[in-house]
């Protein structure tokens, strides 16, 4: 068991010990360890990391520590550069789930279902990753290349997540079977870039690794009223979540069928759309 | 293979756990290894908060912190915020108000209401259910649940006896 209470001291233990376990809020990895379904040689907790913890703003991005938790996304400073993760937060299961679920530990265990990774997808955050021998950068979708697979390998962290603070709105939105306590069944995170004049969509639950709805977004990117601000016609959001919904290929699992998650997405593009620039 | 001897503080007491095990959770440690049962085991995957606690003040699932990985932090159980054979003022208006039923939920509830109080003396009701949209409970179906918060926090506002 090492506490590491420094990023150097996380790096030595990792390298000293390659197969240990990266612990951080611990909310995905101990109930594979309650259940038994993972056996515990030797943890490296990071969550006490300092440098893991913090965030700052670089410029037109903001630098964002691998264990800050869902808690500390909310906080307001932050949670005005970057709304779309902080909703994203908000929506992540309960308090106590909250207080100690980390960024770095969403993204680490490569979930579709994880609320951060269509947000994280929409910004197109890089990621920085560190080990004893170095560093190197990588864009979520190379990072997660499956169902909770990811190309970290062995001795090596997730430090940082770099995102661009946009100017325009941002929305996130999730369906599930209730308010609180819920993994998502569709998800999905729209943001609006008024300087590049782009809209970016990123979707969750409905793909094997992270999405984007890249035909959707060049279309509605072509169709708003940039200078106006008038909302967009019905006809030009309709063709906008045929789109997103074309861009998808769900599948059916215990928690809803391809044909529900096809529905819903859509439903979510929609309001997403409405919520950020409008209805006419 | 146990792992070396650590030790926690637990509701101000510093214990020395030796011969634990790598994986195990606090929530394990508190009720086997400290006979401190008041922390409630019911899912052990954070979905019901009946092993609530606070872990340097914020409000966690035991459950799923590994023990030997809360070494230096403060841990404050549900037998820990009131002296002996005493009850908190949560705990009385748990009472007075009839929020217990088989009781099971009850000492997370607790927690996660004394965490809610200690920030905001007057929450409103969407705030009193945010709060403890971690912590299910089988049996009230929560009226009972949410009166036992306002009268504690009316008490904490001086404005009731309990
Ligand atoms: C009751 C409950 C409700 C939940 N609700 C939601 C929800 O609504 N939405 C959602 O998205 N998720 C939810 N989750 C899942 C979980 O909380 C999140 O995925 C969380 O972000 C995991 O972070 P952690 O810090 O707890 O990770 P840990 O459990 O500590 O680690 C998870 C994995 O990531 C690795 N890891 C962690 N940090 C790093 C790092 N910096 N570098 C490299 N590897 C790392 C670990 O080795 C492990 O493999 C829920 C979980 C529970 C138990
Ligand atoms: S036992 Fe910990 S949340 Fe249920
Ligand atoms: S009183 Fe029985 S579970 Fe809440």
């Amino acid at each position: 068991m090492t506490i590491a209470t420094s990023l150097e001291d996380a790096c030595c233990a990792l390298a000293s010990h390659p197969d240990a376990l990266v612990l951080a809020g611990g909310t995905d990895l101990m109930v594979a360890v309650n259940r038994g379904d993972l056996p515990v040689h030797h943890v490296v907790a990071i969550g006490r990391v300092p440098e893991l913890r913090g965030w700052r703003r670089e410029g037109d991005h903001v630098r964002l520590g691998a264990a800050l938790t869902y808690t500390d996304l909310l906080q307001p400073d932050l949670a005005v550069l970057q709304p779309a993760l902080a909703q994203a937060a908000r929506s992540v299961g309960s308090p106590q789930i909250r207080n100690t679920g980390t960024l770095g530990g969403n993204v680490a265990t490569g979930s579709p279902a994880g609320d951060t990774i269509p947000v994280l997808a929409a910004l197109d955050a890089v990621l920085e990753l560190r080990s004893a021998s170095g560093t190197r950068e990588m864009r979520l979708d190379e990072f997660v290349t499956g169902v909770k697979r990811t190309a970290l390998e062995g001795g090596e962290l997730i430090e940082a997540i770099r995102v661009p603070v946009l100017d325009g709105p941002q929305e996130f939105c999730k369906v599930g079977t209730r308010n609180a306590m819920v993994i998502s069944v569709v998800s999905l995170a729209l943001v609006v870039d008024r300087s590049g004049r782009t809209v970016r969509v990123g979707l969750g639950s409905v793909a094997a690794s992270p999405l984007r709805a890249t035909e959707a977004e060049a279309y509605i990117g072509g169709h708003l009223d940039w200078d106006g601000g008038r909302p967009p016609s019905a006809e030009v959001v309709d063709r906008f979540t045929e789109l997103v919904v074309g861009a998808t290929s769900p599948i059916d699992d215990h928690r809803g069928s391809a044909r529900y998650r096809r529905h819903a997405v859509g439903v979510l593009a929609g309001r997403a759309l409405a919520r950020a620039v409008g209805a006419a | 293979m146990s792992i070396d001897p650590y030790a926690l503080t637990v509701n101000g007491r510093e214990h020395e756990i030796s011969e634990g095990w790598p994986g195990e959770s606090l929530l394990w440690v508190l009720r086997e290894r400290l006979g401190l049962p008041g922390s409630k085991n019911a899912c052990e995957e954070g979905e019901c908060g009946s092993c609530s606690v606070r872990l340097d003040g914020e409000i966690v699932c035991s459950c799923l912190v590994l023990a030997a990985s809360a070494v230096g932090q403060e841990i404050t159980t549900v037998e820990g915020i009131a002296p002996d054979g005493t009850l908190s003022d949560v705990q009385q208006a748990f009472v007075d108000a009839g929020a217990v039923q088989c009781g099971f939920c009850t000492p997370g509830l607790v927690m996660a209401i004394d965490v809610l109080l200690d920030s905001d003396t007057d929450p409103d009701d969407l705030t009193v259910r945010e709060a403890i949209s971690g912590n299910l409970c089988r049996c009230t179906g929560y009226g009972r649940v949410i009166e036992a918060v306002n009268l504690a926090a009316a008490f904490r506002r001086g404005e009731t006896d309990l």
